[in-house]
């Protein structure tokens, strides 16, 4: 398998498909930061988590045709208002969606499954009305389409780094609101004791609400930054639903730093694989690893230790 | 009406009323493409019929009841397929012999998992045992471990998901992303002409009610009380000296052969079986079908799943732009409002009325012949 490389190529190849994987990385991080509120900290399986995400990208690609219909001088810079924009839309519908389904059912997290199902059927057929079957692709501004070359043989392309830069920045402020903020106490007293939190003046349906509209609308960053790697479809959302929620139940449900161990876990082991394997079979071993792994460890890689 | 352990009276004339309305209503009443539709729905409610056994009363939500429905129809299709490929059927291939997608994809000899499909009795066996052992397996693997609930619905999810990657991406083997096309006999028994379809629905029936008859045994069976009191509360049946595990997994594996049998009839009833049977979506379909029909109830999950099958023929062929809404709306309303189902609004709303109107009088047969119509209507 080896012999027709040079020592020096190869190690080009592991440096860019590692590289290929950090990317793969972000991108899992990103989608599962937002289920790891929802699902890990409130107990809601989100099955339209996907369908917020393409909202996402949808609200970018329409930034972007804007700015190139009417804005053409600063279109260099729309991705940043883009993302934005994406994030307020998909967090607003969040609250909506909350105060009009998801807080009915607190108490029976099963069904919160089959309802936010539904959800998602509907936010498709939406899309699909409102947008077209087609997917759609964005047009990237001129300094995000060219590669770095770090060296003659490793180049990196630059709008993957841009997504880890992205990464890196929203992964840091959640992690400093849920840890550090007066609000992410709340929200967690909330998810650890409902009843208590509200015994000591919390307001616990505003932080429901907020809360899961702040996952929606890192889904909804998320859809945006995915519009560099791939292009939006209505039903493009289903494809990544599986994947996050396993890295989301793998990482260990109620940890933030288990969702982003096992995202660079799982995304690692599958770009490596692929390298010497078929896409779907690489796809499978992984699926089946993490599977197997959380069968022998079901609490996830990082358990929170709460007395129930 | 002999009043046993099993049935109560009313139980009985339940399932009485969808005997006739399945042996008689239907086919007299139906051509035979609608028939052959109703076989294709009806393969669903077996596996919708497992899920109020595992979910509804041992409240286990599996989302990957898909996967042994697919299991069940792959070794069906794959005796089925391995008769159509005989030598003579398949001269033109470069290796008669073998099903024409191996030809395709350059395979030259039958794969070993292949060959014991040659025998009825062991695809008979396959269909009720492969997807058992699997589904003890998984549930072994987590129920021991006491995991349950939402980690256990992601988890089935997965399996799915699995699943269908490795039948698409194995095209050689498995016939890819078209599945196994072109199945024509049944032991030298063309199942293709219209008669054959009719005999094929009796079958059909026939096998269904077996299985309603084992999942009202189980209900009403010390093991179902086990398995609704686990459901209630998991720890006071496990203090009181049960092994939860194993009902649970004995749950499980029920619903996984009754989903194993609806494929093997899809296969037979449909004539193909291709991955899009298999995955996330159908199996939360299924899911669909046991909640809308009542998730406690052995046989509103058969009319659920006549009704949402039913409507979504009929409005997806009519207004296409609407069925995702429907089909979406009809479960956020059935989860809001009637979490359980037709049989809910059947128990709370008709069934009192038709009990006021009846009670003064003896119940006659054409009384009941009334309540079987009004019990027909939905799924019309």
């Amino acid at each position: 398998m080896f012999g027709d490389y040079s020592l020096g190529d190869l190690g080009s190849i592991f440096v860019m498909q590692g590289f290929a994987g950090l990317i793969l990385f972000s991108v899992y991080v990103l989608m599962a930061l937002g289920l790891a509120i929802i699902f890990g900290q409130m107990g809601v399986i989100n099955m339209a988590h996907g369908e917020f995400m393409i909202l996402g990208a949808y609200v970018t690609w329409m930034t972007s045709n804007f700015f190139q219909a009417y804005l053409p001088s600063l279109f260099s810079g729309y991705f940043f208002l883009a993302m934005i924009l994406a994030f307020v839309a998909s967090g607003a519908l969040g609250m909506l969606v909350e105060w009009v389904l998801i807080r009915h059912l607190y108490k029976r997290p099963l069904d919160t499954l089959l309802a936010t199902w539904g959800l998602s059927l509907m936010l498709q057929q939406a899309y699909r009305s409102v947008f077209g079957a087609r997917e759609v692709g964005v047009e990237l501004p001129q300094w995000m389409l060219g590669s770095l070359h770090v060296t003659d043989s490793i180049e990196v392309p630059i709008n993957g780094v841009f997504v880890m830069c992205l990464t890196l920045l929203i992964t840091i402020s959640v992690a400093y609101v849920m840890y550090k903020s007066r609000w992410g106490r709340q929200v967690r007293a909330v998810v650890q004791n409902r009843i208590m939190a509200g015994a000591v003046g919390i307001n616990t349906e505003k932080v429901d609400r907020y809360t899961y509209g702040l996952g929606c609308g890192i889904a909804g960053v998320a859809g945006s930054a995915f519009t560099m790697i791939g292009s939006t479809g209505p039903t493009s959302g289903q494809l990544y639903i599986v994947d996050t929620f396993l890295v989301v139940v793998f990482g260990g449900a109620a940890s933030l730093l288990g969702t982003i161990a096992s995202a660079f876990s799982i995304s690692q082991t599958q770009s490596t694989l692929e390298f010497f394997m078929s896409g779907s079979m690489a796809k499978v071993l992984t699926l089946l690893a993490v599977v197997g792994i959380l069968m022998l460890r079901p609490q996830g890689l990082f358990a929170l230790k709460v007395r129930k | 009406m002999t009043d046993n352990r099993f049935f109560n009276r009313s139980e009985l004339i339940g399932i009485l009323v969808l005997a006739v309305f399945l042996v008689v209503v239907l086919p007299l009443t139906l051509d035979v493409f609608r028939l052959n539709l109703v076989a294709k729905y009806l393969t669903y409610a077996f596996v919708a019929l497992g899920l109020v056994v595992c979910w509804g009363y041992g409240g286990i939500l599996s989302l990957g009841q898909g996967v042994f429905f697919g299991l069940g129809g792959y070794c069906m299709a794959m005796f089925l397929k391995l008769e159509a490929s005989s030598v003579e059927n398949t001269k033109i291939q470069s290796t008669p012999g073998i099903p024409d997608f191996m030809d395709w994809n350059q395979i030259t000899a039958l794969p070993l998992f292949w060959k014991p499909f040659n025998s009825l009795t062991f695809t008979i066996a396959a269909i009720i045992l492969v997807p058992g052992i699997f589904a003890l397996i998984i549930g072994t693997a987590m129920f021991k471990r006491r995991v349950g609930g939402t980690y256990f619905a992601i988890i089935t999810q997965a399996v799915a998901a699995i699943l269908t990657i490795l039948i698409v991406g194995q095209q050689g083997y498995t016939g890819g992303i078209n599945g196994m096309t072109d199945l024509r006999t049944l032991k030298g028994w063309d199942i293709r002409p219209d008669h054959a379809k009719v005999v094929l629905y009796f079958f059909e029936v026939g096998c269904l009610f077996v299985c309603i008859m084992i999942a009202q045994f189980i209900r009403h069976s010390k093991l179902g009380r086990i398995l609704v009191a686990m459901r209630e509360k998991e720890d006071r049946v496990r203090f009181s000296g049960y092994s939860v595990a194993n009902f649970k997994i004995f749950a499980f594996c029920i619903a996984a052969v009754f989903a194993a049998i609806g494929g093997a009839m899809f296969a037979l009833n449909v004539g193909f079986m291709s991955p899009s049977f298999v995955g996330i979506v159908p199996s939360i379909e299924m899911v669909i079908y046991t909640a809308v029909g009542g998730r406690l109830s052995i046989l509103g999950a058969v009319y659920g799943t006549l009704l949402v099958n039913f409507a979504k023929t009929s409005l997806s062929e009519t207004f296409p732009e609407l069925w995702l809404f429907g089909l979406g709306g009809l479960f956020i309303a059935v989860v809001l409002a009637f979490p359980n189902g037709l049989a809910g609004i059947w128990g709370d709303y008709v069934q009192p009325r038709i009990d006021r109107l009846i009670s003064p009088r003896k119940p006659k047969p054409e009384g009941w012949t009334d309540s079987s119509v009004a019990d027909g209507a939905p799924a019309e």
